[in-house]
Order: C-alpha cells, then sequence, then structure tokens
C-alpha cells in the first residue's frame, strides 16, 4: 500500500542520476546482420546509423569468393548530443549463397554461443571491474523480396536461431514490390512465421495507451520491408534519401514507400534498450542454465571449455529439496490408488457375498 | 548401313566417328555468287510467298523453358512477352503453393494466332529449381528433360515409316532468370549454366529489373558479361555459330551491349499519359514494361519473338540436336538403340 510522503524527499531525481551516469559511460549495441548477398545489407545499416561504415571500397560479395561463411564483426563509435554509442555489427558474408547450403547457420550459431560463453566466464570470474558485453542483441534477417513466401533457408534458420537471439525479419529492397504485392507478401510470411512456430522479437506491451497504439501499427506492419540509401536526391525542392529511377525517385524515409523510419525509430530510439533487455534475461539466461545444468547433471563436466564454474550450494540443496518433494508426491500418489483398489476389492466383495445372501 | 535420313551433311558427319560430340556440323551455306544476269524474269522469288503460305497453314511449334529460383517473376515475364495467360501461374497454380522438394518440369502448351499465323507455344516450367537448402545437380532433372525431347525426335525421325511432320517437343529457346542482387552471379547460375549452354540455346536475362537504378544496372550487366566470359559460357546467340559477317556485327553489338536483358513483366495495365500501358504501379510512379528507358523488356521481346525465333529453332536442330545424335549414334557404334523395335512396331501399323 502505498503511503503518502509529508514533504519532498528526492528520490525522484534518480532517473536523471541513471540517464547521467550512463551517458558517462556511454551504450554499448551488438547487432547481426543475416541474408544472402545482394539483399543491400549494407547499405541499410550505412543507411540505418547514417555512415559509410560500408564503404564502396568495402570488398562486396563478388570480391569476396568464400567457401564457407564467414562471421565477421566491426565496430563503430557513433556520438549524437552528447551520448556516445559503441556500435558492433557483426556481418556473415557467404550465407545462403552456396550452392550445398546445408548447415550454413552453424557458424552464425557458434559465434552466438561463445559470445554467451565469454559473458558467463566474465560474470564468474572473481574481478568483474571490466565486463565487456559483446553478445549479439539483435539479429537482422533479411528475407529476399520474391513476393511468394519464405524460402526453406528462412524457415531453416529462424527456427533454430530464435532461442538464441532477438529475430526482427525484414524484408529487404522493397521497392521491387507494388504495395498489394507487399501487403500479401507480409501475410504470407507472417503466416508461415506462425505456422512454424518460430518466435520473433515480440514488442513488449505498456501501460502507456499511446505507446501501444503505436506497438500495434507497427505489429500490423510485421515483417518490415525497408528500403536503403544514403544517396540524397531533390525531390518537390526537398533533399531526402532515396534511389533515382526512370520513373519516379523511392523515397528511404517516405512512409508510404517503405518501413525504413519505422524501423530505424523502433531498433534505435524506442527499443533498444528493451532488446538488450530481453537478450539479457532470456536468450542469455537460457543458455546459461542449460550450460550450468549439463555441468552438474552428470557429474562429469561435458563442457570443453571449463572456466571458473561452480554450481552454488544453495542451488544443490534447492535441487535436492525439490526431488524429494517429487519422490513423496509420487509415493503418495502410489499409494492412494492401491488404497482405492483395496476399497474396490472390498466393496466387489461384499456386493457378491450380498448376492449369495 | 544405318536406318537415318539420307542428307549428304549427316553421312559426312557419321562417317568422321566424330571423337568430340561438339564438332560443327556443316550448315548450308548460302550462295557465293549470285547471277544476276537473268534474261527475263523466272519467278524464283515467289518462293518466299509459297513458304510464308506453308507455314501460315501448317502453324509451327516453339517451345521455350523457364528457369530460376521461384519469385523472380518468370511466370510473369512469360505472359508478358506472349500477350496472353500461357504459364502455369495462369492454368490454376496457387501463389501459396509450397516449394515442391525437387525439381519439377512442368509443361503447359497453348495454340495462339496472330495475323493468321498459328503458333502452338509450349512453356516449360521448372519449380523448384535453386529453392532448396542443398541445391547439388538441380539442374540434372532439366538436362534430363532436354535430352529426353531430343531422343524423343531421334526416335521419330530414326523410325522407318515416319510421320509426315515430327512432332517437335525439343526446347528451343531457355531463358535463366539472374537474380538482381547487383552483385555478381551465384554460383549456382554459373553451375546452370556451365552446363546447360552444352544442349541449350540459354539466354540470361535480369529478372525484376526495376530493383536496380541505371547506374547499378549498367555496372551488373557489365560484371555478368565478364563472369560469363571468364566462366566460358556460350549463351545464345553463340559467337561460333555466327554465319557471315552480317550475323557477326549484329550479334556482337546484342552480345556486347544489349545482353543479358534487364526485364521487367507484368500483365496488368495503366492510364499512363492518356495511353493504356503494361507495367507496375508503386508509390512512386508507374514502371512501363515496354518503355526502353525503363526497363530491356521490348529488346527481349523483339530479340526472341521478332527476329531470331527461327533462329533459335535452327540452332537447336541444326547444332544442339545433331550433338545429340552424334553422341548417341557413336555411343551404339553407329547403330541407334530400339531400332528393331520401333521397326516391329511400325510394321505392325502398316
Amino acid at each position: 500500500q502505498q503511503k503518502n510522503l509529508e514533504g519532498y524527499v528526492g528520490f525522484a531525481n534518480l532517473p536523471n542520476q541513471v540517464y547521467r551516469k550512463s551517458v558517462k559511460r556511454g551504450f554499448e549495441f551488438t547487432l547481426m546482420v543475416v541474408g544472402e548477398s545482394g539483399l543491400g545489407k549494407s547499405t541499410l545499416i550505412n543507411s540505418l546509423f547514417l555512415t559509410e561504415l560500408y564503404s564502396p571500397e568495402y570488398p562486396g560479395p563478388s570480391h569476396r569468393i568464400k567457401k564457407t561463411v564467414q562471421v565477421e564483426q566491426s565496430k563503430v563509435l557513433i556520438k549524437e548530443g552528447g551520448v556516445q554509442l559503441l556500435l558492433t555489427i557483426v556481418d556473415t558474408p557467404g550465407f545462403g549463397d552456396a550452392v550445398d547450403n546445408s548447415n550454413c547457420w552453424q557458424p552464425v550459431i557458434d559465434y552466438i554461443d561463445s559470445k554467451f560463453e565469454d559473458y558467463l566466464n566474465a560474470e564468474s570470474r572473481v574481478n568483474r571491474r571490466q565486463m565487456p558485453d559483446n553478445r549479439v542483441q539483435c539479429c537482422l534477417y533479411f528475407i529476399a523480396p520474391s513476393g511468394h513466401g519464405l524460402k526453406p533457408l528462412d524457415i531453416e534458420f529462424m527456427k533454430r536461431l530464435h532461442e538464441k537471439v532477438n529475430i526482427i525479419p525484414l524484408i529487404a529492397k522493397a521497392d521491387t514490390l507494388t504495395p498489394e504485392e507487399c501487403q500479401q507478401f507480409k501475410k504470407q510470411i507472417m503466416k508461415e512465421i506462425q505456422e512454424h512456430k518460430i518466435k520473433i522479437y515480440e514488442f513488449p506491451e505498456t501501460d502507456d495507451e499511446e505507446e501501444n497504439k503505436i506497438v500495434k501499427k507497427i505489429k500490423d506492419r510485421l515483417p518490415l520491408a525497408v528500403v536503403g540509401s544514403n544517396t540524397i536526391i531533390e525531390v518537390n525542392g526537398k533533399r531526402v534519401r532515396g534511389r533515382q529511377y526512370p520513373w519516379g525517385v523511392a523515397e528511404v524515409e517516405n512512409g508510404e514507400h517503405c518501413d525504413f523510419t519505422i524501423l530505424r525509430n523502433m531498433l534505435i530510439r524506442t527499443h533498444m534498450q528493451d532488446l538488450k533487455d530481453v537478450t539479457n534475461n532470456v536468450h542469455y539466461e537460457n543458455y546459461r542454465s542449460r550450460k550450468l545444468a549439463a555441468v552438474t547433471y552428470n557429474g562429469v563436466d561435458n563442457n570443453k571449455n571449463k572456466g571458473q564454474l561452480t554450481k552454488s550450494p544453495l542451488a544443490q540443496m534447492e535441487e535436492e529439496r525439490r526431488e524429494h518433494v517429487a519422490k513423496m508426491k509420487k509415493m503418495e500418489m502410489e499409494m492412494e490408488q492401491v488404497f482405492e483398489m483395496k476399497v474396490k476389492e472390498k466393496v466387489q466383495k461384499l456386493k457378491d457375498s450380498e448376492a449369495e445372501v | 548401313p544405318h536406318a537415318g535420313p539420307v542428307e549428304s551433311k549427316n553421312e559426312a558427319a557419321m562417317s568422321e566417328l566424330v571423337p568430340e560430340p561438339r564438332q560443327k556440323p556443316v550448315v548450308p551455306m548460302k550462295p557465293t555468287g549470285i547471277n544476276t544476269n537473268l534474261l527475263g524474269y523466272i519467278g524464283i522469288d515467289t518462293i518466299i510467298e509459297q513458304m510464308r503460305k506453308k507455314t501460315m497453314k501448317t502453324g509451327f511449334d516453339f517451345n521455350i523453358m523457364v528457369v530460376g529460383q521461384s519469385g523472380l517473376g518468370k511466370s510473369t515475364l512469360v505472359n508478358t512477352l506472349f500477350k496472353s495467360q500461357v504459364s502455369r501461374k495462369s492454368s490454376g497454380w496457387n501463389r501459396e503453393e509450397k516449394i515442391p522438394k525437387t525439381v519439377e518440369i512442368k509443361a503447359i502448351g497453348h495454340v495462339i494466332e496472330e495475323g493468321g499465323v498459328k503458333m502452338k507455344l509450349t512453356v516449360i516450367d521448372t519449380p523448384g529449381f535453386g529453392d532448396q537448402i542443398n541445391n547439388e545437380n538441380c539442374w540434372e532433372p532439366i538436362e534430363k528433360y532436354i535430352n529426353e525431347q531430343y531422343e524423343k525426335f531421334l526416335k521419330e525421325e530414326v523410325n522407318i515409316a515416319r510421320k509426315k511432320r515430327i512432332p517437335d517437343t525439343r526446347v528451343h529457346c531457355c531463358l535463366y532468370f539472374i537474380s538482381p542482387t547487383g552483385h555478381s552471379l551465384r554460383p549456382l547460375d554459373l553451375e546452370f549454366m556451365k552446363h546447360l549452354s552444352k544442349v541449350v540455346n540459354i539466354i540470361p536475362v535480369i529478372a525484376k529489373a526495376d530493383t536496380m537504378t541505371l547506374e547499378e544496372k549498367t555496372e551488373f550487366k557489365q560484371r555478368v558479361r565478364k563472369e560469363l566470359e571468364v566462366n566460358g559460357i556460350e549463351f545464345y546467340p553463340q559467337k561460333e555459330f555466327d554465319e557471315d559477317l552480317e550475323d557477326k556485327t549484329e550479334n556482337d553489338k546484342i552480345r556486347q551491349e544489349s545482353m543479358p536483358f534487364a526485364v521487367v513483366g507484368s500483365d496488368k495495365e495503366y492510364q499512363v499519359n492518356g495511353k493504356r500501358v503494361l507495367g507496375r504501379k508503386t508509390p512512386w510512379g508507374i514502371i512501363e514494361v515496354e518503355n526502353l528507358t525503363h526497363c530491356e523488356f521490348a529488346l527481349l521481346r523483339d530479340f526472341v519473338i521478332r527476329t531470331h525465333l527461327q533462329d533459335l529453332k535452327e540452332v537447336t536442330h541444326n547444332i544442339h540436336y545433331e550433338t545429340y545424335r552424334a553422341k548417341r549414334l557413336n555411343d551404339n557404334g553407329g547403330l541407334p538403340p530400339m531400332t528393331v523395335e520401333t521397326e516391329e512396331n511400325h510394321e505392325s501399323n502398316l
């Protein structure tokens, strides 16, 4: 029950203190991009963060002929209004490009797990002053704009990664589709995602009515159809970012042309913190409990990289207690069953003897 | 000693026991000297009119195959090319049909008529190509189908009692759809074209070209042409089959500048500047399919239908089919197998 204060205490200032501390510390965010080559991933990243992380000289897929999928990370420090963000972009060149793409998702899974492992080890150390967080907080999955539905590779990838990382599926190069085609495509994709029980990143419900309305609008437009560009073109006297075609200019920041603004606002301006929280509280915890459980249940350490992990004695006791309780319950049930059976038999016998009499 | 058609060119090819099936057979040459000193009008030139009348009466076959990953607009393009609903998409195919687990070959035939000329058009679709996670050897069913059509034709040719007009199901033209990534060809594209350019006329097209700006398009085309050259892929019109200088100049221009054609397809019409055009309507403009400043569909259509249709058939018959035939007859020591069986069948029909 909330008590009324009889004066001004001052802890209403706490959010500001947190804010000031965070700003001083700076923020970190790790974003992964996955998709076949040629879907405009690099261009989109450049557009989202208004940088040339992938400069025109960056060797495009045509120059990088790799036989296996690589996982590469690049870091960039972005400063805006006194706030600095250390952005790590994880790229996966070669994904889905080969003739035989079986298991092309494995290097991606291995990378994500290794980052979780690093964090787990850092968390368990005695000296935890410096804990770099390189865990992948968001994975943008690029779907080719075929207009039909998901490809087998798309489904396979998302099924294997939806419990390890926040997946945000995007329709790439959305200026290939007319509005009707886009609508139908989105519907088909969401239908298939539900059919295959793929858990993409879910926007959280809030107490705020206004915010919920915005969230609902975003949900209706999933998956987001994006177009990327950093070329500035003049349209009706305005300077906009877009792609110039002989038949018109597709504007990147025009909500009627594509969902780029929605993605940017969601990813950077509203849900960045939530993405990090979900990664920390759900995906990382899943990894952690699975990892630690594997260590104790077999008594022997199954994991190749041990690290300084010890199972807390409290947790061990809790487990034993639970086991005991479960055993007791089972015994109780068995006894009840036996009792019931005996009662039935007795009743039957009485009935029989009555009949005889 | 063999029950084949008696024509000089075949005898020449046969007598050599061709070690490499790809030897260029002799094609009837144009006369080198033209006698212009005619003493009056003979009327030889009316042969053209006679041929035209014959063609109109009998009509002709054309078989076009489309290959490419699903969602590249193959069915739409074919409908646009022949200005009618001739693709698999229109024959009761549901848009939400699942991708087949293996490559299927679906041939749908239509008869279309224009200016009194009847064309029996067969569109051969290849759903499932390149759509799986593992696409190893996914071109094999396609190669098999093409060779089966050659085999069918060969069997008919080799019969004692042949049909007056052998039904031609051979694939005359294969449109290969390249995904407009803007970067380069995919390993699968190269694999397919390497294998199949030896058995069929391949015309590579860049699909959904409305994804690319003009600069991106030009760059991509250049890169694709270079990659095709580096990998030794001979697409139609093949350099080695240019018959004379006129052909060579014309085809060189097409090979080095226009191809691969960057196309957009549509079967919907919109009003633009008072005209009704085929196009795609986006919030930022209408893409006109037949407008050469927007895409190269008109070039592809003219190339395949208005200028090179007959040549496609001839190259298929004189070169690809002959190569197949020579190889088959050589493999069997000069005798086509099943000869006895077919002879018996046909004798019994007599």
